[in-house]
């Protein structure tokens, strides 16, 4: 728990790190848009942005429901709750063929186990791929998500085993090498746009691609963001603050939780 | 026309030692009897295929039912890590485990190749990752007409594929519904098939959105209802989300697990 001096209504609420970046990436996540959305965080984030702002945001799982609008959290990305409220549910080639690499997805978010400069993700192995150290799940629909979507909003906790100089295995291609490296390999999305984390927000420098931090969250020092990353980190000239978590945005992410109240 | 048959019967007739076999459904619909039938009949060496291995192929890893396994995404949905999987990688138990892993477009694209009667398949991505470096099985190739560098991935024919459904008619014709994943794919692919069922009907009525296989391309159909178990099947039952919390802890260790697979899997008969 961090509490914040920042909040609302006189008296500060108490929220957790997980808390902040599921509000900080539900925010960026415009009405109307098309969200290609994993199980998890970037879930909980799609969902609480279309009870806020975003009514109209249309969530698209990778199980083939495209418009689903679950009342409760699914724990599961093929869980019946999304199929029984999406607008249509289509099969796994077609979700990835027709829509995803059809062009037809605004935003994707992805999480990961490491992620370097450029926002390549590994969600593989930890160690060499073949004698891992710690096997992880693999790529999923992860690698053209990254390929395909307009953009990628990524949320990953910050630490020096997350924010590595080199990823062991490039599951997914952020900005590759640097800048124009997407261009190269021929990929029509934008690729990562924002990186949220515990500690702050980062953005790919237009030039070079390479992640810049722009925000620290409420009670994150500079000091933190420079000693949870695995390379020299570069910070935008004005450093901003993300506001602290609405009473309103609590309350609404802990009833989707299942758990009601800011207070407990 | 499809054979009706019993688990065992179907299963001791289809599935040979040594077999690629896909086990299908995406999250919902999973084929958990037939696996677990494949267990109890002991089968060896099989190439193992499904987009996400789950509980079902932890469990076949697990009793040491495969040589290979075929997949693109190998976690608890939701909950974290397949033991029986990561203990198979990072420690060869119960045995040396071949791991030849897609992205679910991928590995989509296989069955959709393998269906079509094609050689290969076509897809954007792959590119500049570690995936593409690290597999024979995806491979650069260049548009004829365009240039576009794009990627080629192979037909994935298996000799059986096992799935789940919620109907079936006295011939043999079956029908799904909602998340109905890749499994026509993986049907259309296979040489032998297999759909265990909740329910035989005398005749099937239209249900909206419903993937229809007929008769002639499944050869076997078995009534197991809550075959699919602790995944689910639409209009039936639901997914037993707390089962695949407590998976984590069955799996984690060997001990508990064997003795677990004992208890509900290799003593039990799921003969209907």
């Amino acid at each position: 728990m961090r509490s914040s001096p920042h909040a609302i209504d006189d008296e500060p609420v108490e929220f957790t790190t997980d808390e902040v970046m599921t509000v900080a990436a539900a925010r960026e996540l415009r009405n109307g848009a098309t969200c290609f959305v994993g199980i998890g965080l970037p879930s909980t984030a799609a969902n609480l942005a279309r009870m806020l702002h975003a009514p109209r945001l249309v969530l698209i799982y990778e199980s083939g429901t495209i418009g689903a609008k679950p009342r409760k959290l699914p724990l599961s990305i093929g869980d019946g709750e999304l199929a029984d409220t999406a607008d249509v549910v289509v099969s796994v080639p077609e979700i990835f063929n027709y829509w995803l690499q059809g062009g037809r997805i605004d935003v994707g978010m992805l999480g990961a186990a490491q992620i370097d400069r450029f926002a390549n993700l590994n969600s593989t192995v930890i160690g060499s791929y073949d004698a891992p150290r710690v096997r992880l799940p693999g790529a999923g629909g992860a690698p053209e998500i990254a390929t395909s979507c307009g953009e990628i909003i990524i949320v990953i906790r910050q630490t020096n085993r997350t924010f590595v100089e080199e990823v062991d295995f490039v599951t997914s291609v952020g900005h590759g090498k640097g800048h124009g490296d997407r261009e190269r390999f021929g990929m029509p999305g934008k690729g990562p746009t924002l990186v949220v984390t515990d500690l702050g927000l980062l953005r790919p420098d237009p030039e070079t691609c390479e992640l810049v931090l722009t925000h620290l969250h409420p009670g994150v020092s500079r000091d933190e963001a420079i000693s949870a990353t695995g390379w020299p980190l570069r910070f935008a000239p004005d450093v901003r603050q993300t506001s602290a978590p609405t009473r309103e945005e609590l309350v609404l992410l802990r009833e989707l939780h299942g758990t009601r109240g800011v207070d407990g | 026309m499809a054979e009706i048959l019993a688990l065992d019967e179907a299963v001791s007739l289809l599935v040979h030692d040594g077999d690629c076999v896909a086990l299908e459904g995406f999250t919902h619909l999973i084929p958990f009897a037939a696996g677990h039938e494949i267990i109890r009949q002991g089968r060896r060496d099989l190439t193992l295929v499904r987009l996400t291995p789950d509980l079902i192929l932890d469990q076949l890893i697990g009793m040491g039912c495969a040589r290979k396994l075929i997949f693109s995404w190998g976690g608890n949905p939701g909950v974290g890590s397949l033991h029986r999987f990561r203990d198979a990688v990072e420690n060869a138990w119960p045995q040396p485990l071949e791991v030849e892993e897609h992205s679910h477009a991928g590995l989509a694209n296989r069955y959709v190749a393998g269906a079509s009667s094609l050689p290969f398949a076509v897809l954007r991505g792959y590119t500049g990752t570690d995936l593409a470096r690290s597999s024979s099985q995806v491979a650069e190739i260049v548009c004829p007409f365009t240039g576009e560098k794009l990627s080629a991935v192979p037909a994935l024919n298996p000799d059986v594929s096992i799935i789940h459904a919620q109907r079936a008619d006295q011939e043999g014709n079956v029908q799904m519904w909602g998340i109905t994943g890749v499994q026509k794919e993986a049907v259309l692919a296979a040489t032998r098939s297999l759909v265990t069922v909740e329910e035989i009907v005398e005749r099937l009525e239209p249900h909206p959105g419903a993937v229809v296989l007929p008769d002639w391309v499944v050869t076997a159909v078995s009534l197991v209802p809550g075959g699919s178990y602790p995944s689910y099947a639409t209009d039936y039952s639901k997914r037993d989300n707390d089962f695949y919390q407590a998976w984590d802890a069955i799996s984690r260790d060997r001990a508990t697990f064997t003795a677990w697979m004992h208890d509900h899997v290799t003593e039990r008969s799921e003969r209907v």
